[in-house]
């Protein structure tokens, strides 16, 4: 009970750290991914080759590397940043190509047929992605959108190794003043469990929603 | 400014640090593999009690981050009595974390297959063990093998949190040498390289299994 009286504020806002930063990270990357998959659906092809690299680059190392190159090596080439905004420009860049990748198999999956009818009755490039690309391909992309935000929940607590202060952290402060390591962690798991199953029992909610709605008006 | 001789001096340790990277990945989806194989039988199998445990087991390790895990383990062995070396604790912990999501590649494919190959199976009058020892389980392997090789590259990604434990694998490494060459960009940089070039062959090696094993 002690415990809780003088850390809960600090535990406190390290979740409201956490929740900000996966709020924000998860947004920031969905927009840049999607930019990245329309670039790539309509992009030249020099474009579509720099972003296969880009694409391959961050998949293929760990994010925890992103962030020391981020944090500790911006500073070299001038990007001087604090540890919350390195860690969301990190999450961001981090979240991009798997959102891109999302948005890319949402187009495959959009009828040619819908894309050629509004080109036949004469809508504009830019409406037609708007109105008919977007909304289509969003409900078929929607369970793996959820499936990556959860998963870029889990990648918040990495943001602590570079002193963002979130929960992870405060909870590591925490139990390196206290000695109550085992307990400490414990709780931390129980509450991620916690917190991806709530998000994931919402997420499908929310996709049977939204599908049924979609079906309805067809 | 960037130094490129700098950046090419660090290659050289990092890439002799690779090999503990490359040992608690490769040890880790083996332990995974033996594991993830039990937890997926407690899931098919026809006991309530074991289909419920599998699921908690998956459920749990699939929604803490790995990060937690590393230090609940990490901290709790002590309390056991058991003093065990960091790079086993490390194996330990990422082989228990790939389990879950390896019972779920295994599932998933073992639901992929057409119901009728084991019935056909039976039909013929092969015993269960043998179903699953001859028909099921080989047709299984190499459905999932893209699968589990993509697992590796997400366990070679993942070891790099291993160095909050104290490992020297390339991330600890990388860490030790930015602290004494003061320069950081260049040798994260060159780590990011070498984890790179592992994932893509890593990546290669699946694309050719796929192929391969295309029917």
């Amino acid at each position: 009970m002690d415990l809780l009286q003088t850390y809960g504020p600090a535990l406190l806002r390290g979740f409201g750290v956490t929740v900000l930063c996966w709020a924000l990270g998860t947004l920031f990357g969905m927009t840049l991914g999607l930019l990245i998959a329309l670039m790539r659906h309509y992009g030249p092809r020099w474009l579509n080759w720099i972003i296969q690299v880009y694409i391959e680059v961050i998949r293929g190392t760990p994010f925890l590397v992103q962030l020391f190159v981020l944090y500790y090596g911006g500073p070299l080439i001038g990007l001087r940043l604090d540890a919350v905004p390195a860690g969301l420009l990190g999450l961001t860049l981090y979240g991009s190509p798997y959102f891109a990748e999302i948005f890319r198999s949402g187009f495959r999956a959009v009828a040619p047929g819908q894309i050629e009818a509004a080109r036949a009755i004469g809508m504009s490039e830019p409406s037609i992605v708007r109105r008919i690309l977007l909304p289509l391909s969003l409900v078929s992309a929607l369970p793996a959108l959820v499936n990556f935000s959860i998963i870029l929940t889990k990648e918040t607590v990495i943001l602590s190794i570079i002193t963002v202060p979130e929960l992870m952290y405060q909870v590591s402060r925490m139990s390196a003043e206290t000695f109550r390591f085992v307990e400490a962690n414990l709780v931390l798991a129980l509450f991620f469990w916690g917190l991806v199953e709530t998000i994931s029992r919402l997420g499908r909610r929310l996709e049977t929603r939204i599908t049924k709605h979609l079906l309805e008006r067809t | 400014m960037f130094s490129i001789p700098t950046f090419l001096e660090s290659l050289v340790p990092l890439f002799w640090a690779a090999r503990y990277t490359l040992l608690i990945s490769v040890a880790g989806i083996a332990l995974g593999l033996v594991i993830g194989t039990l937890v997926c039988a407690a899931r098919l199998s026809p006991s309530r009690a074991l289909r419920r445990a599998g699921a908690v087991w998956v459920s749990f390790l699939r929604g803490v981050p790995l990060l937690v895990q590393l230090l609940v383990f990490y901290y709790s062995l002590p309390l056991f009595g058991l003093d065990v070396p960091a790079m086993v604790a490390a194996i330990v912990t990422v082989g228990i974390c790939a389990s879950a999501y390896i019972s779920e590649i295994w599932r998933g494919a073992i639901n992929a297959l057409p119901r009728g190959q084991a019935e056909a199976a039976v039909a013929i009058g092969m015993t269960p063990q043998d179903v699953w020892r001859r028909i099921i389980l080989p047709q299984a392997f190499t459905l999932s093998l893209p699968a589990l090789i993509n697992e590796l590259i997400l366990l070679v990604k993942a070891s790099s949190l291993v160095s909050v434990v104290g490992i020297l694998e390339i991330t600890r490494a990388s860490q030790a040498q930015a602290a004494t060459t003061f320069r950081p960009l260049e040798v994260y940089l060159a780590a990011a390289c070498i984890y790179l070039v592992i994932n893509l062959c890593l990546a290669a090696l699946g694309r050719y299994l796929e192929h391969r094993t295309a029917v």
